[in-house]
């Protein structure tokens, strides 16, 4: 066996046991901790594909932003692990019943003949091929209006969730830090002239 | 390096762009305006609307059909449809304004999320690619997800936007899922390509078929049938009114385009294969529609029920395109227009309903028990009379709009050879009319039990008035509106 094909079994039977522990560990920390290995195989196994920047961007982007944020806000929320696990049991059987049937057509999918018979791109690229440069390339040129929607959505998204949190509260006591500096010492004394009370004898 | 780049046409897609621009203008207006911005961002939003009708309506018929490396279609599916969705986002802006001004939810957020969620089904009804009708449907649901959400302090609306945003999830993994499949079989994520790769015949059938089911899912949750109708009735429930009536018109005609480009531009290859699961999907709509409708209590999700029979028969013209996987243009058009019709007429009539509902609803009271409807000839004659022909016509019941919409749509399936599935729709929507028929009795046979006047703007009372007219009236003339789709399907 080829030392590729090796790692491709190695790291997709830890991303397998890994997705598992997510959703199965009863732990939600632990479960956060899960995903960022995953994510790690996963980008194992884009590595072997020679896709290096995706691999890159997955590590810096998915385990460095966003699992970290995650892991904040598993920490701060109080998550009733018991609560959550209400009616697990009932559900059961159909969930399992489906997830069989799913993972029966997919072995028969995946099984037939056409996934292995090389109609796929196979052949290394050689050396000095950046393919960081041809992902770039290819956003900026034939992929732009893709790339633009993209952005759009995230405009969407800040707006969206602005609208949905930004609460201006008037019936608590708050600071507002932008008077708070443009204070003067003006503000805060008020010099009083007044005569003394008694004239002295 | 970049030498054999092409600079892409820009005009086929200038009212995306200019509804992009005038999105963001509006962004900084609402920011800055201050104390002025309400009489600002309001109409601002009505001349972008405008402005990409012009643009539309100047475009149609335009010699460069694709362009951004093709996946960007603009024909004249695209331009029919464009111009429907900026009527239905016209409408349901003028109809929501009082409801939602009453309720303080006429923020900018609101105007800018109701553009961007028109941009999105812009895109979707011009999507050529896989990509971008993805994004286009993304675009489009994260603004419907916060749209639903506007109203903030109530539970109900949060409740009904999480079940949205998480069912919604959902049928966008479906949905990528089975693009992913079917970019593997073929290769490509263009449409137009696509299909072509299943002409060739080179595609792995197993793999093809295995991402259309996946496919066929995600369009069904989008079109809200069953058995991926659940969040429809919670949604619509849940919602301010005045975000249903846009969330169960426009977007519709997204839903459609979407249907349209990837199953018929698309996977017309596998016709034979999504003909079964569409006629599943269509038979049992009608029929779970118009029976669950018939127990509801509260408008909003009757119309919800019956939204989902409506979609079920859409679906019914659909799959009555080819028969046995043989093409014949005569009747793949007829199917097909008779689809497009059916669509644009339940987004008329869904606009009035939903509008009615809208105008009996006024601060702090919400019209949205069939008990509201009490005697509504009462209060006013003229609106009774246009709920009336919106009831009627939702039942199909001649010669209204919807009459014409449904008996196009049979003509279609019965041209197709499915006799058994005509009568089993032509049953159920006969069931389906004693849901319609009993507001209209209880407007016009019960006493009211609320007396006040009806309070809305003159320039809804004007608009919905039109609307019911245009039903009541078009029937008649459906002949001309199934020749534009015609003519827009062939171009």
């Amino acid at each position: 066996m080829e030392a590729k094909t090796l790692l491709f079994y190695l790291f997709s039977a830890v991303l397998l046991f890994a997705a598992l522990r997510v959703i199965t560990a009863r732990n939600p920390v632990h479960a956060v901790l899960y995903l960022v290995l995953a994510f790690f195989n996963a980008a194992g196994l884009w590595l072997t594909l020679e896709a290096e920047f995706l691999a890159l961007a997955l590590v810096m982007v998915y385990v460095g932003a966003v699992m970290v944020l995650f892991l904040f806000v598993v920490m701060m929320l109080d998550i009733d692990i018991t609560r959550l696990r209400q009616g697990f049991w009932a559900n059961m059987p159909l969930a399992a019943t489906l997830g069989l049937v799913m993972a029966a057509e997919m072995v028969w999918v995946l099984s037939t003949d056409f996934f292995a018979s090389g109609v796929f791109f196979n052949e290394s690229m050689p050396a000095d091929y950046s393919n960081t440069k041809e992902l770039g390339r290819l956003l900026f040129t034939d992929y732009v209006y893709p790339f633009e929607l993209a952005s759009i959505i995230l405009l969407v998204a800040i707006i969206a969730a602005v609208v949905l949190t930004l609460r201006r509260r008037t019936d608590v006591r708050h600071l507002d830090p932008a008077k708070q500096i443009a204070v003067k010492h003006a503000d805060r004394i008020r010099v009083v002239q007044m005569p003394a009370e008694k004239e002295a004898e | 390096m970049l030498s054999n780049f092409v600079m892409p046409d820009l005009i086929p897609a200038a009212p995306e762009l200019f509804l992009t621009i005038m999105a963001c203008v509006i962004l900084l207006v609402d920011l800055f305006a201050g104390s002025i911005r309400r009489l600002l961002t309001g109409p601002l939003t009505l001349v972008a609307l405008f402005g990409c009708a012009l643009m539309t309506w100047q475009g149609f018929g335009d010699p460069t059909p694709l362009t951004f490396s093709g996946m960007f279609i603009h024909d004249g599916v695209a331009d029919f449809l464009k111009l429907f969705v900026y009527l239905a986002v016209f409408m349901a802006l003028v109809y929501g304004r009082g409801y939602l001004a009453d309720r303080g939810l006429d923020k900018g957020e609101y105007y800018l999320l109701v553009l961007f969620a028109t941009l999105g089904m812009m895109v979707m009804i011009s999507a050529n690619s896989f990509l971008t009708m993805y994004l286009g449907l993304e675009m489009l649901s994260l603004s419907l997800y916060a749209l639903v959400a506007i109203d903030r302090d109530s539970t109900r609306a949060t409740e009904a936007a999480m079940k949205y945003f998480v069912l919604g999830a959902l049928a966008s993994g479906l949905l990528l899922y089975g693009m992913s499949m079917i970019y593997g079989a073929t290769g490509t994520l263009e449409i137009s390509l696509v299909a072509q790769a299943l002409q060739a015949g080179v595609a792995s059938k197993t793999v093809l078929i295995f991402g259309l089911a996946f496919l066929v899912a995600g369009i069904a949750f989008k079109l809200g049938v069953v058995p991926f109708h659940m969040w429809v009735p919670d949604v619509y429930h849940g919602a301010p009114t005045a975000i249903t009536l846009f969330i169960a018109s426009a977007p519709k005609l997204a839903a459609f385009a979407m249907a349209l480009r990837l199953l018929v531009s698309g996977l017309y290859g596998l016709a034979e294969q999504w003909q079964m699961m569409l006629m599943l999907m269509a038979v049992l709509s009608i029929g779970l529609g118009n029976l669950a409708a018939i127990a509801q209590r509260n408008i909003k999700r009757m119309l919800a029920y019956s939204g989902i029979s409506h979609m079920g028969f859409m679906l019914l013209a659909l799959m009555s395109g080819s028969v046995g996987g043989e093409a014949d243009l005569m009747r793949a058009l007829d199917a097909y227009s008779a689809a497009m019709y059916y669509i644009v007429a339940y987004v008329i009539m869904s606009l009035g309903a939903f509008g009615t509902v809208l105008l009996l609803s006024r601060a702090g009271y919400e019209a949205e028990n069939l008990e509201d409807f009490k005697g509504l000839n009462e209060r006013s004659p003229w609106f009774a009379l246009m709920m009336m022909i919106f009831m009627l016509s939702m039942a199909g019941i001649p010669f209204f709009v919807g009459f014409f919409a449904k008996f196009s749509v049979l003509l279609a399936a019965v041209a197709a050879g499915q006799i058994a599935v005509v009568v089993i729709a032509v049953i159920f929507s006969l069931i389906g009319a004693f849901y319609y028929l009993r507001v209209i009795k209880l407007m016009y046979f019960d006493a009211p039990t609320d007396s006040a006047p009806i309070l809305a703007s003159m320039d809804m009372k004007i608009l919905l008035s039109a609307n019911g007219l245009a039903v009541a009236l078009l029937g008649p003339f459906s002949d001309v509106l199934i020749r534009a789709c015609r003519l827009a399907l062939l171009s």
